[in-house]
This record gives structure tokens, C-alpha cells and sequence, in this order.
């Protein structure tokens, strides 16, 4: 098991209005090397998990651990999950060298590799994501996919023990979405960094997933294959969504 | 169907004119009288208004003053609207308006509150007083009074720049490891470093400018007061060039303020989320 998160409550507060529950006791594992879907619908509280996760939200009650070490009482700065935010969330005024290159750059001293490791690290990344020769582009001369791929390249310069991504198509047009969703796939078919996304688009989590977690109301609803959850739908709502 | 602003002429004309006649004797009018006034005896004289004792020690302690209120109320302002953009807590709405309090409350109640505090028959006055620590009726004084006058400037601009920047970049930034230090001067100082220069010459200006609270706290002593102060004691001791020379010196700071607001505005920030006083 590489990150678990368990028992999980999360209450947001609203003016003038009762506390509105985003999460309800949820309890889910993330096997080493494996990409899961959170998919439901908006609102559902897939995001707010994610962002729990990643430390940037803390949860009411509940544990979340990262290969076996406890994590709820870390900070998002100490836990360094690779997170892509769903607006890409780019340095606007960094280029995309140095957007890439910003989680080696805030290393402690004695952790922070030199120079020239760094360029040739960002480089590397640069290459991944076929993005040679961009690097002194600033992230609004970038289209969107191109960001999203920045995006991701900066997450991934941290060497991260798990990837977040939330919504990580949804600003893009179709036929990028397509080739990007072909393309994540290939890269974690090569690296198998477990990863977890966030999606509300069933076609996206059943393509690109190897498991599916449907989330709904703050609650998981079912976890599993495509071919289990739609064999064996637990519930009515597992099936209409399903169905849709 | 006729459009508003194309309505009859006569109104239009009426209404343009009576703008130009208002801006013209109210603004341009006294701007030239001050400088018409100052170089009157020719700039032998005027630079000798400007270089007498009392011009100089004057000039000396505002800008002495600017120099300890300026760097104040900046790191003020950048923690404040840090505070109220990126945390969430309880009375953030009420405490965005107490911010805003010394621009409603006349100066001169500003002024009051540290007479109160620290004068002779203040509430801190007699324990000062056994100390031998002298506030009221010196620099210190003047910087707390002017500090609560110009208090809100720098705050008040840049709270809704940063709203309306969000915190994406900063959460970015923690995901990536950087700590607090790192996140503010790589990630978020980069993004307001013009609102916090437009708020501190702002700031600046009104500080320099300040005649109503420094009044109350800086007493009439002629080598304790502020060119505000110092222009008002020419003025009363009919020194009508010298005191006119001293405003001139004002109003340069305010043209180079002006100036310098409309660069910032026009090159760096947004019109619409730049606060307007």
C-alpha cells in the first residue's frame, strides 16, 4: 500500500448556514504503481479529498500516510506530493525553466543539487513532456496543453512519492484532451508513480484508470475495475451514474 | 433613440464648462499662486527661504519621519493583507473595516489618542516621565500620529490585488516544499511588488503632507516640527515668501507622486483592482 488515507471527515463551514459535510468517514488505498480515478459529480468532495491528501486542506477526523509513514500532522511543504492544481497554477512571472525547476531550487542547502544538475534534471523533464527549447517561454505564451504538460514536469521534478492531479483535462479542448490522456497513460505505464486523479468524466477514469473510486455526496460509493463496477454496481446511484 | 451622452448640446457644454471652471479655481489656480508666490523675489530669495535654519530642520525631521513611517506601515500592510487573503478566520470582514478607520477619523483625534496615551496627564505619561523617555512633543510622537494617519494605505491596495490573485501559486509553491520564506519573496512578492510601491508613495506622500495629527503631538517648539508645521509658523509670523517657498517643496511631492501613481497604474496594475481613496 502506498498512500491510505482513513476515516476521513471534512466539514466546511458556510455564513449563516449548518456546516455542510464534504467528506464523511472515507477510507481508501492507493496500491504502489497504480493509477486510480476519483470519479463523481461536482460538489461530490473528490477534490477536497485530493487536496487532504496533498496537505493543503486538514481534515477534521482521519489518517493519511504515504508508504507506511504518517502524514495528517505534516504540512503540504514536508509531505511534497506532486500536485497539478486544475488551472495549472504556473509561476506567471517564472519562465518554464525555472517553473520546473522551482522544487529543486527551495531544496535545503545541503539537499539543493548544483547548477549544472539542475538544468541537465530540467532538461530531462523537458524531453518528457516534448517540450524542448520552450524553456524561456513565459507560461502565458504556452498554450493549454502545453501548460498542463509544465505542469506536470514541475510536479515531477520533485521525484514525488505519489502524483495528484485534479481535473487534469478539463480546461482543454477535445483533441488535446485525447492526446494527453494517451500520453499520461504511456508515461505511467514507464514509471508506475502511483498516481491519483480527480475526474467527473467517465470516459477519462474508465480509459485512462486502472481502478475507479465513484464518489458521491462525500462518500465512496464503490471502488473497482470498469468491468466490476459495471457488473456489479452496489448501488442505484453507482448504476444511473453508470448509465449516463 | 438619442443616447445619453449626446443629448442636447447646451447641458453637455454647460456642464463641461462648469467642470474646467471648478478644477481651474480649486486646483491649477493655487498651485500657481504657491509658485507664483514662492519665486516672486527671483531664486536668489527662494533658496534662501529654503536653506534657513528653520526650513531645513524642518525638512530634515519629515523626511526622518517618512523614513520610520513608511517602512512601518509597509510591512504592516503586507502582513495585514497577507493575513486577510490567505487565512481564514473569524471577524476578517470586521477587521478589514477597522483597517480603513483613520480614513474616516479626523487626524486631529489620531493626534488626541497619543496625546492621551503618552502626554503628561496620559495614561502612560507619569511612568514615562519617571523614566525620563521623552514621546510626546518629539520624533516619536510625530511618527506614532503620522503612522495612524497613513496606516491604511498600503493594506487597502494591496487586499484586493491579492484577492482577486487567489492563492493557486502559493499552494503550488507548498506542494513543491518551498517554506513561508521562500513562498513569499519567490511566489507571491513577484506579483505585488508594484501594489506595494503604489501604496507606499501613497503612504509617502500623505506623510509627508500630514499637518492635523502632528499638530496635536508635536508642539509648537521650532526645531521639532514638520515642514506642514513649519509652514503654518512662517505663514503666522508673516514670512509669506518663506512659507510659500517651504509649500513648494510640498507640492513638487505631490507632481512626483502623481506621477509616479499614474506610471505604476498605467504600466503595472490593473486599473480596476487598484483601490481608489
Amino acid at each position: 500500500m502506498s498512500v491510505a488515507v482513513s476515516h476521513i471527515s471534512k466539514q466546511f463551514e458556510t455564513r449563516g448556514q449548518r456546516a455542510v459535510a464534504a467528506l464523511r468517514d472515507v477510507s481508501l488505498e492507493v496500491q504502489t504503481g497504480e493509477l486510480l480515478a476519483l470519479l463523481g459529480p461536482s460538489g461530490s468532495g473528490k477534490t477536497t479529498l485530493l487536496r487532504i491528501i496533498a496537505g493543503l486542506e486538514i481534515p477534521d477526523a482521519g489518517q493519511v500516510t504515504f508508504v507506511g509513514e504518517d502524514v495528517t500532522e505534516k504540512s503540504a511543504y514536508e509531505r511534497k506530493a506532486g500536485f497539478v492544481f486544475q488551472a495549472y497554477a504556473l509561476f506567471q512571472h517564472m519562465t518554464v525553466f525555472e517553473n520546473i525547476a522551482f522544487g529543486l531550487r527551495v531544496l535545503p542547502a545541503k539537499k539543493r543539487p548544483k547548477a549544472d544538475a539542475i538544468v541537465k534534471r530540467v532538461t530531462e523533464l523537458l524531453q518528457l513532456i516534448q517540450l524542448e527549447g520552450y524553456e524561456k517561454r513565459l507560461p502565458s505564451q504556452l498554450s493549454g496543453g502545453q501548460r498542463q504538460r509544465v505542469a506536470l514536469a514541475r510536479a515531477l521534478a520533485i521525484e514525488p512519492r505519489v502524483l495528484l492531479l485534479d481535473e487534469p483535462f478539463g480546461a482543454l479542448d477535445a483533441k488535446v484532451r485525447k492526446d494527453l490522456r494517451k500520453w499520461l497513460r504511456h508515461f505511467h505505464d514507464q514509471t508506475h508513480l502511483t498516481s491519483l486523479f480527480v475526474t467527473h468524466d467517465q470516459d477519462e477514469a474508465f480509459e485512462l484508470a486502472d481502478r475507479v473510486v465513484i464518489f458521491n455526496e462525500g462518500r465512496i460509493q464503490q471502488i473497482g475495475s470498469v468491468a466490476e463496477l459495471r457488473e456489479n454496481p452496489v448501488n442505484d446511484f453507482v448504476r444511473e451514474f453508470l448509465e449516463v | 433613440m438619442r443616447r445619453a451622452n449626446s443629448d442636447p448640446g447646451a447641458a453637455r457644454f454647460l456642464l463641461i464648462a462648469l467642470l474646467f471652471a471648478f478644477v481651474l479655481f480649486f486646483l491649477v489656480f493655487p498651485v500657481c499662486v504657491v509658485v507664483y508666490e514662492a519665486l516672486r523675489g527671483g531664486f536668489a530669495l527662494y533658496f534662501s527661504a529654503l536653506t534657513a535654519d528653520h526650513s531645513v530642520s524642518a525638512i530634515r525631521l519629515t523626511l526622518l519621519v517618512a523614513l520610520a513611517v513608511v517602512p512601518l506601515n509597509t510591512i504592516f500592510g503586507v502582513c495585514a493583507a497577507w493575513a486577510v487573503t490567505h487565512f481564514k478566520f473569524r471577524g476578517k470582514a470586521l477587521l478589514i473595516s477597522l483597517i480603513e478607520i483613520p480614513l474616516w477619523v479626523s487626524p486631529v483625534i489620531g493626534g488626541l489618542i497619543f496625546a492621551l496615551i503618552f502626554g503628561r496627564q496620559g495614561f502612560l505619561g507619569p511612568w514615562l516621565d519617571a523614566h525620563d523617555i521623552q514621546i510626546m512633543f518629539a520624533y516619536p510622537a510625530i511618527v506614532l500620529a503620522t503612522a495612524f494617519v497613513t496606516f491604511p494605505f498600503v493594506a487597502r491596495g494591496l487586499i484586493p490585488l491579492m484577492q482577486s490573485q487567489g492563492s493557486a501559486e502559493e499552494e503550488a509553491a507548498l506542494t513543491l516544499g518551498a517554506n513561508g520564506w521562500q513562498l513569499f519573496w519567490r511566489v507571491t512578492f513577484p506579483k505585488i511588488k508594484w501594489g506595494i510601491l503604489y501604496g507606499m508613495i501613497l503612504c509617502n506622500a500623505r506623510a509627508m503632507g500630514e499637518f492635523g495629527a502632528v499638530s496635536v503631538v508635536a508642539g509648537s517648539v521650532d526645531d521639532r516640527i514638520t515642514m506642514p508645521l513649519q509652514i503654518e509658523q512662517y505663514f503666522l509670523n508673516f514670512g509669506l515668501q518663506q512659507a510659500f517657498a517651504l509649500a513648494s517643496l510640498l507640492l513638487l511631492l505631490s507632481a512626483l507622486t502623481l506621477a509616479i501613481k499614474i506610471a505604476l497604474e498605467w504600466r503595472h496594475l490593473a486599473p480596476n483592482i487598484v483601490h481608489r481613496h
